[in-house]
């Protein structure tokens, strides 16, 4: 055969495979949007689940979704940050420099069920803190925090050279022209990264299983004590976040449109992980835009 | 006011604030590697004690085939489960590198800026699913089509492998894409000089090149399949045996941790035997690393 037409063989094939992978990503939505959008409502959202009859909710997994994510982020951002600027800015090349980065790319390959067995054991058991909340977040971070301190490194070593070394001649002393020169220029990228993040936090559920529990006590949304046991504040009280659910109505659902809820659910959470896609993208750009001098 | 203010003070106050950073920035460090530390050390104090405290045997668990803990006598042959994960984890890579590998191609040296524009968010939206939902998507649509279509449940290997190959499709696709935009344009120009076709340029040259990475991404892709749990455990079957065919149920180490952990009384021997299969996972996510680690080493670019 010519080369020629080997060539042009060779591009259909690749341009159908990518074709492909569109349609399959096209199917997929869809097929969760067309399946879950019509179960959603306003009571679908707010209420409680039922065990046995039909017409539950997620109300109680949606907060906890939410409220498990602004936690984690609390305890992940500057750890994450602070470990990122260790590694781009002050970590010499040195033999304990590679271990601290093998110990970075070994913590962000372990699995999550790994991460929440672990959680079990230390959180959960060990420091007592009993499945709750808490102890999901912690295990959250865990599983976070490799990828935080990446997108942090990423994010400084974008700086140009010129920029640093211009604050450093100023006499700036080198945290100083880290925290107000350097992160100022990384910011875009580090929060669309953290988004980003926390769009994964968000659909987590195997590190959850262990740790923030499996159920949700009747939580009484006028309390909002954060000491109260029903308080939806309580951070030591045991969550059941979105993913957890639907992982747990598919394989033991006894409510008869266990299907219908899983579909919903499903709908929400993809809607939410788009949701965080779009968010990073539109902040990440808006803000190289404000920070930069470009148009 | 400002001129009152000694200058030794000031350049002590610089002093403290550089002095902070760095303590800061060591302990959010020093708690990654304390972090790693534990894991390791519980879950292998864990597993271990099935070896030491309760007797078994590390061959039988390694490569027994009966797996029932509760039975009298019980016993604990893990065989079916590593055979579950290795073969889902491989048949996933298998159906999905040939794809992946396509689409980065198709990125970058057939039309960056459609691709970049177009495919590339259409790849990150696919790694940002939750797995669960794959797993929803995989109950509902993959199990019922292959029912219908072969004989059994649907519930089984090629189920788990498909829904897999979806999951790590977006791994694979972007350590390569990152591979060949690194590669230098002075090579492929080279190419086309010499009067090559694109796709001569890219079997002749751009792949051999690249192939180190591009390997890089398929055992990332495998490891991801080996540590995935509940898309899995949701369409695999669960069933404690070496199946005999691609369409029978059968069982990982992921898919039997989250099932069983829940049940058990902590210390007991089937408690401590799951955690001896926590600890197998954790070996193999050393071996992934090493593996990735190695093929990195022997990278061209």
């Amino acid at each position: 055969m010519k080369p020629k037409t080997v060539d042009k063989i060779a591009t259909a094939v690749i341009i159908c495979v990518a074709a492909f992978i569109v349609l399959l990503l096209i199917g997929l939505l869809g097929f969760i949007l067309v399946r879950g959008l019509g179960h959603i409502s306003f009571s679908f959202l707010t209420s409680a689940p039922e065990s046995f009859r039909a017409g539950g909710g997620i109300g109680p997994q949606l907060f906890n979704s939410l409220f498990l994510l602004v936690l984690t982020m609390i305890i992940t951002v500057p750890i994450g940050i602070g470990a990122g600027i260790y590694m781009s800015e002050y970590a010499k090349p040195s033999k304990l420099t590679d271990f601290i980065r093998l110990v970075v790319e070994v913590l962000s390959s372990f699995p999550s069920i790994i991460v929440g067995l672990f959680g079990l054991l230390m959180l959960v058991n060990y420091l007592g803190l009993g499945f709750s909340l808490l102890a999901g977040a912690l295990a959250l971070t865990v599983f976070n925090l490799p990828l935080m301190v990446r997108i942090t490194e990423q994010g400084l070593k974008s700086v140009p050279r010129e920029q640093k070394e211009a604050s450093l001649a100023l006499g700036l002393t080198k945290w100083k022209t880290i925290t107000s020169t350097m992160l100022p220029i990384a910011l875009p990228i580090i929060v669309s990264g953290t988004i980003l993040a926390a769009g994964r936090v968000f659909g987590e559920a195997a590190a959850l299983l262990f740790t923030a529990g499996m159920s949700s006590p009747k939580l009484d949304f006028s309390d909002w004590n954060p000491f109260s046991p029903v308080s939806p504040l309580n951070p030591l009280r045991p969550a059941e976040t979105l993913a957890v659910h639907i992982w747990k109505i598919n394989s033991e659902g006894l409510a008869p449109d266990a299907a219908e809820i899983a579909a919903g659910a499903s709908a929400v959470l993809v809607i939410m992980v788009l949701l965080f896609n779009l968010l990073a993208r539109w902040l990440g750009r808006f803000m190289y835009r404000k920070f930069t001098a470009t148009k | 006011m400002a001129q009152t203010i000694p200058k030794k003070t000031a350049g002590n106050n610089h002093f403290v604030e550089e002095w902070v950073g760095k303590v800061y920035t060591t302990l959010c460090v020093l708690f990654l590697v304390a972090t790693i530390i534990a894991m390791v050390y519980f879950v292998a104090s864990r597993g271990l004690s099935t070896f030491f405290k309760d007797h078994v045997n590390v061959f039988e668990l390694l490569g027994g085939l009966k797996w029932s803990p509760e039975g009298s006598p019980p016993s604990f042959g893990a065989f079916p489960f590593i055979f579950g994960s290795f073969s889902t984890s491989l048949l996933a890579a298998l159906l999905a590198a040939p794809l992946s590998i396509c689409a980065s191609i198709f990125m970058i040296e057939i039309t960056p800026k459609f691709g970049r524009k177009f495919l590339q968010p259409v790849i990150e939206l696919l790694a940002g699913i939750p797995s669960v939902v794959y797993g929803f998507i995989g109950l509902s649509v993959i199990v019922p089509l292959f029912r219908d279509i072969f004989p059994g449940q649907g519930l089984g290997v090629a189920a788990g492998a498909l829904v897999l190959s979806i999951m790590i499709l977006p791994t694979m696709t972007t350590v390569a894409t990152d591979a060949l935009a690194s590669l230098p344009a002075g090579l492929k120009e080279g190419s086309y000089a010499l009067g090559a076709t694109r796709w001569q340029t890219i079997y002749r040259v751009v792949i051999p090149t690249t192939l180190p990475a591009l390997m890089t991404g398929v055992v990332l892709g495998i490891a991801r399949a080996f540590g995935e749990a509940l898309a899995v455990q949701m369409v695999i079957g669960n069933a404690p045996f070496v199946p005999r065919s691609l369409f029978e149920s059968a069982s990982t180490l992921t898919s039997a941790i989250t099932l069983s952990m829940g049940n058990t009384a902590a210390g007991s021997t089937h408690n401590n035997a799951l955690w001896s299969l926590a600890m197998i996972l954790m070996l193999m996510t050393f071996v992934f690393v090493f593996i990735v680690r190695w093929l990195e080493g022997r990278s061209k670019l």
